[in-house]
């Protein structure tokens, strides 16, 4: 299928949307309308939980949040339902943004509780507060009004509803193929590999958060103007769990999983509503309940990845166009060959007793490759990590450029022109190679939110796809450039760390093992890569175990054992060094 | 606020900090040992009172129909598992286990029916019979997906908090229930009446928390315990059985539980959905001890139940609001304390 195609499916579906009140009766209409309530719901968590990796138990907080804030406003102050929408996305917006700060720097258990938490105390709010109504909430909340025209009936709310749940669905979209986008994408990969290309973990995680909320305050607005009443059931901590519910159904990795999982859920719910007092007279209400989480369990347990991704696999794939080569993104001076471009200074690092590194120092010349090699668990990789700023050293110094790094962030460091790769790979398997390389280029472009969501961002996108293309052909993987990651082998891996790296466009680029289980003849490929970057000015520090591909490699390397600096020099040197040789083979036979 | 309401508004704050300080350290000793962070386990402590309430009026208490019906369904996957596995010598065994272990308390229920037992035999009969919930559960609903994420195990609990709660309905109906006081006795200390039921409360608080300590440093299970709360694969490897391991922290936090739902109800009105607030609150607890310290969850419990017997005087329509609210600078202040601990990729 092309996009061509693509985009005639999806006219068509709009049509039929645009149609449906002519073909359905009045009641269908209804449920559509409390699906696209909800799906905007689903939708803000399948960003927030399917692909940011946060779990939140609390939308349906934010959903009341909103819905309370217009029926206030409407009713007791009697403005018009647009300032409602305005009060309701304020409130919202800054309420997610504080419960956001405190809570998203912590690990993923604690985030999901607290939402559990706060979901509750909003609930015993608003039952509790005498300006909303206690628990008998608020009713006449008048209608939402178009140019004069009330959207009283059905029907005519149903247009609105599902204009916005359609405008905010391509917004979405437009947005996770964005810049911003594709770094949500790879929150899920861990701080370290999020920060190691530049990005700040916490700002796109309180932005997705608060994104996730202001679409649920969307869903309050519509609610309670569709209602025309408020009170604290629908945002109690039950229904949020049935939000998440949907989204799981639908399938939580697609965006169209939020409307799927919505419609399947509420014409269930409404079906179970029909059934479940002929199976079960006079309980049916508990049993509600009961059969939603008995079934949310099985899902669970039997097919997590939901309805959509399903779906997907009996229907035709999209064809991705290439590329089109455009301008490149603007580049980084390298640094004069054979000047001093880092050094390491008495860097000493301690784990409780142990001294993973104990007072190390060497340099690393601009346009050299430097070998960092030693026995397990001479402190190679500490010593890695204290470069890339992974760890902070306990004394010593590291200067970059000029500039003394030891103690900077980890982005910071990754923004200032070193790029790492990771000994063990560090990938999301479902984003395609290109854009995995395209993650590369976050520190050098600057699209926001707003521009990736509205498509302002084209012409930046265009030169950074145009720059991953670059480096995939570089790395001779241009070809499978729309392969998913996760399904590429090893070698091939190595390969697209490497190239994401090289996206970066870095000063310095420091390999962890990249031989690590590589087959002949991709280490001789890999050798001749690394040779080449190196004749274009390009500074590598290799932290290797394989001493053929090290030796044949490096211009100088630097031997550690037990964590102190064993000796430096030239391959030949370090060749005939017998502490070397000791080191490696237990004494000279 | 003068120095006499203080000091009643305290000691009734440690008296419930006392019942969360039971349900918070089972919550840390479930997640440590099988990394589910058990939400249902306040539902535990509920039905133990509703338990109890029932026993005392000689009533058939709902909890053995919610067994008998576990107990079935755990021996219905139990028998298909090990038949998969080709492995029908091991029926017999998982039968007993799974079916007549559990069920055995039901039967003392039967047979007494009508009757109404002394106090100490109903809280045993009650405890006895509330114990193999959360085993079962584990067996039919977390074991089945032991290596998931957390997050994915933590959603499932959620769900399964509120199955239990319908089902609570169910099988115990809407009547809230207040069972009589453990004991009647008072006694004055420099003016201040003391209920010698607080004193029971605090008492056995501390005598489960120690004996929990005690099992867990000088018993070769604790031991086996800890090392599966540490690393599952590295336990395997030296013998110890995960699935085994969760099955007793599952018993073990379940008398917890228990003991904390005798304790509750004789001083609160519970009711089949109490579990909830009664479990999220000992939470707030588990947090302060960021899921992992048993003292930290202690005095993090104590502390929940001091602020809520406060703000109850203070604005008792917001006392859950402040509650829950108090979160808020709480994880603000692990967020601080712990930043940059957290490393978890996470699958999708």
């Amino acid at each position: 299928m092309t996009r061509f195609q693509l985009r005639l499916a999806g006219c068509g579906a709009i049509l039929l949307l645009a149609l449906a009140p002519l073909l359905l009766s009045p009641f269908s209409i209804t449920l559509l309308n409390y699906i696209g309530i909800y799906a905007l719901v689903a939708l803000g968590l399948v960003l927030l939980t399917g692909i940011g990796g946060m779990l939140s138990f609390g939308q349906a907080a934010f959903v009341g949040i909103a819905a309370y804030a217009t029926a206030w406003l409407t009713v007791k102050e009697d403005c018009s339902p647009w300032l409602g929408l305005v009060l309701a996305l304020l409130l919202t917006g800054g309420v997610a943004a504080i419960l956001g700060a405190v809570t998203l720097r912590l690990g993923g258990h604690f985030l999901a509780l607290s939402t559990i938490a706060w979901g509750l105390a909003i609930y015993f709010l608003f039952g509790n507060l005498a300006i909303v109504g206690q628990f008998n909430g608020i009713s006449d909340v008048p209608p939402i009004s178009i140019g004069g025209f009330a959207l009283v009936s059905s029907v005519s709310i149903y247009y609105l509803i599902w204009t916005v749940l359609v405008a905010a669905l391509l917004l979405a979209a437009n947005l996770l193929g964005s810049r911003q986008g594709r770094a949500i994408r790879a929150l899920r990969g861990g701080r370290i590999m999020v920060e190691s290309l530049g990005i700040n973990p916490f700002r796109i995680k309180l932005a997705t958060f608060v994104m996730a909320a202001l679409l649920s305050a969307l869903s309050g607005w519509l609610y309670a103007h569709m209602s025309r009443f408020v009170s604290p059931a629908p945002f109690d901590v039950n229904v949020g769990i049935l939000y998440l519910l949907m989204a799981m159904v639908g399938g939580m990795g697609h965006l169209l999983g939020a409307v799927v999982g919505a419609a399947v859920v509420t014409l269930l719910k409404n079906s179970i509503q029909d059934y479940l007092p002929i199976i079960a007279p006079g309980a049916s209400s508990q049993l509600e309940i009961v059969v939603f989480a008995v079934l949310f369990i099985l899902l669970l347990q039997r097919a997590r990845a939901g309805i959509v991704p399903f779906a997907l696999r009996y229907l035709p794939s999209v064809k991705p166009s290439a590329p089109v080569a455009a301008a490149s993104l603007g580049r980084r001076e390298q640094p004069e060959r054979g000047g001093p471009l880092l050094a390491v200074v008495g860097a000493t690092r301690r784990f409780g007793g142990l001294i993973a590194v104990n007072d190390v120092s060497f340099e690393i010349g601009a346009g050299e490759i430097l070998g960092l090699i030693g026995p397990n668990g001479a402190g190679k990789t500490t010593m890695f990590n204290l470069i890339t700023g992974a760890l902070a050293p306990d004394q010593g110094r590291i200067t970059f450029l000029g500039a003394e790094i030891a103690r900077w962030k980890q982005r910071l460091i990754a923004r200032a022109g070193i790029a790492r790769t990771f000994q063990h790979v560090k990938l999301r398997p479902n984003m395609t190679l290109l854009d995995t390389v395209l993650l590369g280029t976050y520190a050098r472009t600057a699209s926001g939110f707003f521009a990736g969501a509205l498509r302002l961002d084209r012409g930046e996108e265009a030169r950074a796809r145009g720059e991953a293309m670059r480096q995939l052909e570089r790395v001779g993987l241009a070809d499978r450039a729309f392969d998913l990651a996760g399904n590429s082998p090893l070698g091939n891996q190595r390969l697209i760390e490497i190239a994401r790296a090289l996206a970066a466009d870095p000063v310095l680029l420091v390999l962890d093992e990249p031989a690590a289980g590589l087959r002949a003849g991709e280490k001789a490929a890999l050798a001749r890569l690394l040779g080449a970057l190196r004749s274009e000015g390009l500074t590598i520090l290799l932290v290797e175990h394989d001493m053929d591909f090290v030796m044949g490699l490096v211009d100088r390397t630097v031997v550690m054992d037990f964590g102190s600096k064993l000796c430096e020099g030239t391959p030949a040197v370090i060749r005939r060094d017998p502490r070397v040789q000791e080191a490696y083979l237990g004494g000279v036979a | 606020m003068d120095t006499e309401i203080a000091a009643i508004l305290a000691m009734d704050g440690i008296a419930t900090g006392a019942i969360y300080v039971l349900i918070g350290l089972g919550f840390v000793l479930i997640f440590a040992v099988t990394r589910v962070i058990f939400v249902p386990f306040g539902d535990i402590a509920a039905f133990t009172a509703l338990t109890l309430a029932s026993l005392e009026t000689g009533r058939s208490p709902g909890t053995v129909g919610l067994v008998a019906a576990l107990a079935v369904l755990a021996l219905l996957m139990e028998s298909v598992t090990l038949l998969k596995a080709r492995a029908p010598h091991l029926l017999p065994r998982a039968f007993l286990c799974y079916l007549i272990l559990p069920l055995l308390p039901a039967t003392a229920v039967w047979f007494s029916a009508g009757s109404i037992l002394a106090m100490p035999e109903r809280i045993a009969l009650s405890l006895a019979l509330v114990l193999p919930i959360a085993p079962l559960l584990d067996r039919v609903v977390f074991r089945p997906i032991a290596d998931a994420s957390v997050l994915l195990l933590l959603t499932v609990a959620v769900a399964l908090h509120f199955a239990l709660v319908g089902l609570g309905l169910l099988f115990f109906g809407p009547e809230g229930v207040r069972t009589e006081p453990l004991t009647d006795a008072n006694f004055e200390v420099g003016g201040l009446v003391v209920n010698a039921q607080t004193l029971l409360i605090v008492g056995a608080s501390i005598v489960f928390s120690a004996l929990l300590f005690l099992f867990f440093e000088f018993t070769l299970l604790g031991k086996a315990l800890r090392a599966t709360a540490i690393n599952r694969t590295g336990a395997r490897l030296v013998g110890i059985r995960p699935a085994t391991s969760g099955t007793i922290a599952y018993l073990l936090a379940s008398l917890l539980a228990g003991i904390s739902g005798v304790l509750i109800a004789p001083v609160a009105t519970i009711f089949y959905d109490s579990g909830f607030l009664i479990g999220l609150k000992a939470f707030v607890g588990a947090i302060i001890g960021a899921m992992a310290s048993y003292p930290m969850t202690a005095l993090g419990a104590v502390l929940v139940g001091l602020l809520e017997s406060f703000a109850s005087f203070w604005t008792s329509a917001f006392k859950e609001v402040v509650v829950f609210g108090i979160l808020i600078p709480v994880l603000l202040w692990r967020s601080l304390s712990l930043a940059g601990a957290e490393e978890e990729e996470t699958d999708e």
